[in-house]
């Protein structure tokens, strides 16, 4: 087994446990390379099919080529979909000038926890890794969040020898997150060798930019890159000392903006 | 932010290290100076965290580059467990920087237990304190013995090797009588980098490695692939016509054609194939710590929770009893008479703790006396007994299927390893002889099936039960002549007949006093069953235990109860209650026995006539 394989057997693992311990359960597909490969390691941990529901929350600002290519896979891949969005906070005429913070909060936060309490999931999978930033460095596989979609990273619970927390109380669900130990590099690597189909943003376009992390229009970057398949994104990668989300623009609000939005309930 | 560079497939295998120690000795420092001198850290990252401090009127703190949250910062204190990725010439690393203060002790065993070796910090100034030794203790709970010991913020003991010496001898003979010998003490500063990625020219004294050449030498565990096979099963998959038991090798080797063994049912098969999804070649085998899923040439009704081996390998312990060594980390007391959920890789049992046979203050190794609870942070050495019996190993045969947690409500508060089983108790030595009987019994060329078939109805045990005198014997006659006179196979098997035969060899006491009438008189019974007969027990020697037992030995052919009592019914496996009285009116009690037997499908009508 080399490092891929282990990574790949271990997110397998808690797929399957998640599966067996909720019987409400969704997995939140942001059309990304690392929810796009969850959504693959979802088909290998249940032998090609996808048994648990796929939540994309539309904040109506995403790059339209997104939307496409969602729905596109969705089709080839008969996954079922569910589109959460925020109705009342667009009609209201909410978007990223009224504060970056405020804007994801209304829209993303918000618009996932209104789809949740309509679908009543407890479970909620996600695609996020340790080496993101700092609070993701500190989650659990299986994290729990309170009635008012909060996380207590004061007070987590223990987590040892793949034994996860899950029961908990009414009103409370838990984030499940099986690629929290996977980096930026490995996620391409596994692309690469699994040839899993990835949204074309992430290659350098006819400028000489490409997306390195995917978000809503107004406030994702792409980076100056000439790198326009997989095995160059990987070289890119390699020599790289700037951080993936230094495109995103909500995470540089301020010191503390991450650990806000998402003790908040923000993905 | 992206936190550290990048780590490619390429240096394959990954080292899992934690860094522990007392409250503010300087892990995090240490941490931070690592990623900081190897050139680790994204860019920007080292203005980001100037910036913090010079906003707080601080000089550089390393511990920032990991102690991400607001409340660590201003606290100067890590609070959760942070896992940053790093990498040296020789290869990567996941860095396992675990918070220090007593309080955040479960963060700090979520961090460790994940592990494959440990820096141990002490502060050379403050020297060996209560969470050093608890940590040590821990280490050696969770089977992590492979530990360095690093003696930090020697620049604040102007480098003087007596205090590195002091502290070596000290914290040597606390750790030794663990198990636990250092591969190395380290005197380092790590909020100067001294030691750490460089060697410095402070201590000319130290001719040893620094820290990144001892973690270069730690030596990664090897796969388990050369113990028992042992596959908890996780799940059973029907998304199509392939029926998949799917689960994580935690040990050992299964191929295809093999014969395996799920335990605790003590069913058998054969495995047929290993499932797999987009990969060129269906797997011929499957190996340690992979996640897979096999069909069986044949369908079993098997569950969640049991653990799948191999026939021809050494089978894993099923019992409801043992001892293990257990941490608590729960705000309320571990304590007797309380009900707990056990978890033991995908079984989940509810168990009780019996007995408290020592209690230890894991900071002094003080055995706490008669104390019969734990507390917060402390350790015991206990017996857990289990409502439904759980299958394990021993912890230091192997590791996966040796250790568990216990939940308290809904969170895990305790973490423990089984040291020790033996089949002492009668239950435990019967089971253990059920299993090896079935595994290795002769199976007879004529199938259960086909013996019902051919009788009308399915072997099947009746056991009339009750104090004597209340009519037992009797309509046990009654009861096989009935079933005779139907045309089935029905045999009366009278304990005193086994007792004159099959035990002629021992005495009153021995026979009656050890269980061998129990055990016999089953394992007679067992034969009968195997021929496919109803066999009608009765006995007055037998008590209610003993009429589990025999239940035990009967498997997997049904067994009804009747008992004839004026009490109402003492425990639910009973099928039908009758009173003396009722018991009384013979043909109508035996008439209803009969139609009990025919709705619970036991005689089901020949399917031939003569
Ligand atoms: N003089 C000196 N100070 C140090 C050294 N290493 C760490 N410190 C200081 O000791 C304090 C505590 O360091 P941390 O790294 O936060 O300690 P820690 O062990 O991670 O603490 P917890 O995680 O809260 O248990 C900080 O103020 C550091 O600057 C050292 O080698 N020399
Ligand atoms: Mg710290």
């Amino acid at each position: 087994m080399d490092h891929l394989d282990e990574l790949e057997n271990q997110s397998v693992f808690i797929l399957r446990e998640a599966y067996k311990k909720f019987k409400n359960l969704a997995m939140l597909w942001s059309i990304g390379k690392d929810s796009t490969v969850l959504l693959w390691l979802a088909r290998k941990a249940f032998f090609g099919q996808c048994p648990i529901p796929l939540v994309h929350i539309d904040t109506s600002y995403k790059i339209p080529k997104m939307i496409e290519y969602r729905d596109k896979i969705a089709k080839e891949w008969g996954v079922t979909l569910v589109v959460g969005q925020n109705k009342k906070a667009l009609d209201e005429g909410m978007n990223h000038a009224k504060g970056r913070i405020v804007c994801c909060e209304a829209l993303k936060t918000q618009g996932l926890q209104q789809i949740m309490e309509d679908k009543g999931y407890t479970g909620l999978i996600l695609g996020i890794r340790r080496d993101e930033e700092g609070t993701r460095a500190k989650e659990r596989y299986f994290s729990p969040r309170d009635k008012n979609f909060e996380w207590n990273f004061k007070d987590q619970p223990p987590e040892l020898w793949d034994q996860f927390k899950t029961t908990f109380a009414e009103g409370t669900h838990i984030r499940i997150h099986p690629l929290l130990h996977w980096t930026e590099l490995n996620v391409w690597e596994y692309i690469d060798r699994e040839k899993i189909p990835i949204i074309d943003l992430y290659f350098s376009n006819a400028e000489g930019k490409r997306y390195r992390s995917l978000g809503c229009a107004p406030c994702t970057f792409p980076i100056d890159s000439q790198a326009r398949t997989v095995p160059e994104i990987i070289e890119e990668l390699k020599s790289t000392t700037v951080s993936e989300r230094s495109g995103r623009a909500q995470d540089q609000e301020n010191t503390y903006a991450m650990q806000k939005l998402r003790a908040r309930g923000y993905m | 932010m992206n936190d550290t560079v990048q780590l490619s497939n390429l240096s394959t295998k990954l080292m899992r290290l934690v860094i522990v120690g007392h409250v503010d000795h300087g892990k995090s420092t240490l941490v931070g100076r690592l990623l900081a001198d190897t050139d680790s850290l994204a860019k920007g990252k080292m203005q980001f965290v100037q910036d913090i401090c010079d906003r707080q009127g601080k000089v550089f703190e390393f511990a920032f580059l990991l102690d991400a949250l607001e409340e660590e910062q201003e606290q100067g204190i890590t609070i959760d467990t942070s896992q940053i990725f790093f990498k040296t010439r020789k290869r990567s690393y996941v860095i396992i920087d675990a918070p220090g203060h007593k309080e955040f002790l479960k963060n700090m065993v979520t961090g460790a237990a994940n592990a494959e070796a440990a820096f141990l910090l002490i502060d050379a100034f403050e020297g060996v304190q209560e969470q050093s030794r608890r940590h040590g203790y821990i280490l050696k709970l969770l089977g992590l013995t492979q530990v360095a010991v690093v003696v930090n913020k020697m620049d604040m003991v102007k480098y003087d090797p007596e205090v590195y010496y002091r502290i070596k001898a000290e914290f040597s003979s606390f750790l030794n009588p663990l198990g636990i010998e250092p591969r190395m003490f380290i005197p380092i500063s790590a909020k100067l980098g001294v030691n750490v990625a460089r060697r410095g020219d402070e201590m000319p004294w130290y001719k040893g490695p620094t820290i990144l050449e001892m973690a270069d030498q730690f030596e990664k565990r090897p796969p388990q692939d050369h113990l028992p096979f042992r596959m908890p099963v996780q799940d059973i998959y029907k998304f199509d016509p392939r029926r998949i038991v799917a689960g994580r090798v935690e040990s050992g080797k299964v191929r295809v054609g093999d014969k395996v063994v799920f335990s605790p049912s003590n069913k058998t098969g054969v495995v047929k194939t290993i499932e797999g999804w987009s990969v060129p070649t269906p797997p011929a085998e499957a190996c340690s710590s992979q996640s897979v899923g096999f069909t069986l040439t044949e369908q079993l009704f098997v569950e969640r929770g049991e653990i799948v081996s191999l026939a021809d390998q050494p089978l894993p312990i099923v019992s409801t009893t043992f001892d293990a060594n257990v941490f608590w980390m729960g705000k309320r007391r571990l304590e007797k008479e309380r009900n707990y959920t056990l978890k033991l890789t995908t079984q989940e049992v509810v168990c009780e703790i019996v007995g408290f046979r020592k209690v230890i203050d894991a900071s002094t190794l003080e055995t706490l006396g008669d104390q019969d609870y734990l507390v917060k942070n402390d350790v015991a050495e206990l017996t857990i007994k289990t409502r439904q019996p759980v299958v394990f190993d021993q912890f230091g045969v192997i590791a996966e299927t040796g250790r568990f947690v216990l939940v308290d409500d809904y969170d895990v508060c305790g973490g423990g390893i089984i040291t020790t089983y033996s089949p002492t108790a009668k239950k435990d030595k019967l089971r253990d002889e059920v299993r090896l009987r079935d595994f290795h019994w002769a199976a007879s060329k004529i199938t259960p099936d086909q013996r019902a078939y051919r009788n009308g109805h399915r072997a099947a045990l009746i056991l009339l039960t009750g104090k004597a005198g209340v009519g037992k014997a009797v309509l046990a006659q009654l009861l096989e002549e009935k079933l005779f006179h139907n045309n089935f196979q029905s045999y009366l098997l009278d304990g005193r007949n086994v007792r004159l035969g099959v035990g002629a060899d021992m005495d009153n006491d021995r026979y009656f006093g050890d269980g061998e009438a129990v055990r016999r008189f089953g394992e007679v019974a067992k034969l009968f069953l195997d021929a496919g007969h109803v066999v009608i027990s009765t006995s007055n020697t037998f008590n209610q235990e003993d009429h589990s037992d025999i239940r035990m030995l009967a498997e997997p052919s049904p067994v009804v109860e009747i008992l004839i009592s004026d009490q109402p019914r003492t425990h639910g496996e009973v099928d039908i209650v009758l009173t003396p009285e009722e018991a009384g009116k013979k043909s109508e009690t035996v008439n209803k026995i009969y139609n009990y037997l025919k709705d619970k499908k036991i005689l089901v009508g020949h399917n031939y006539s003569i």
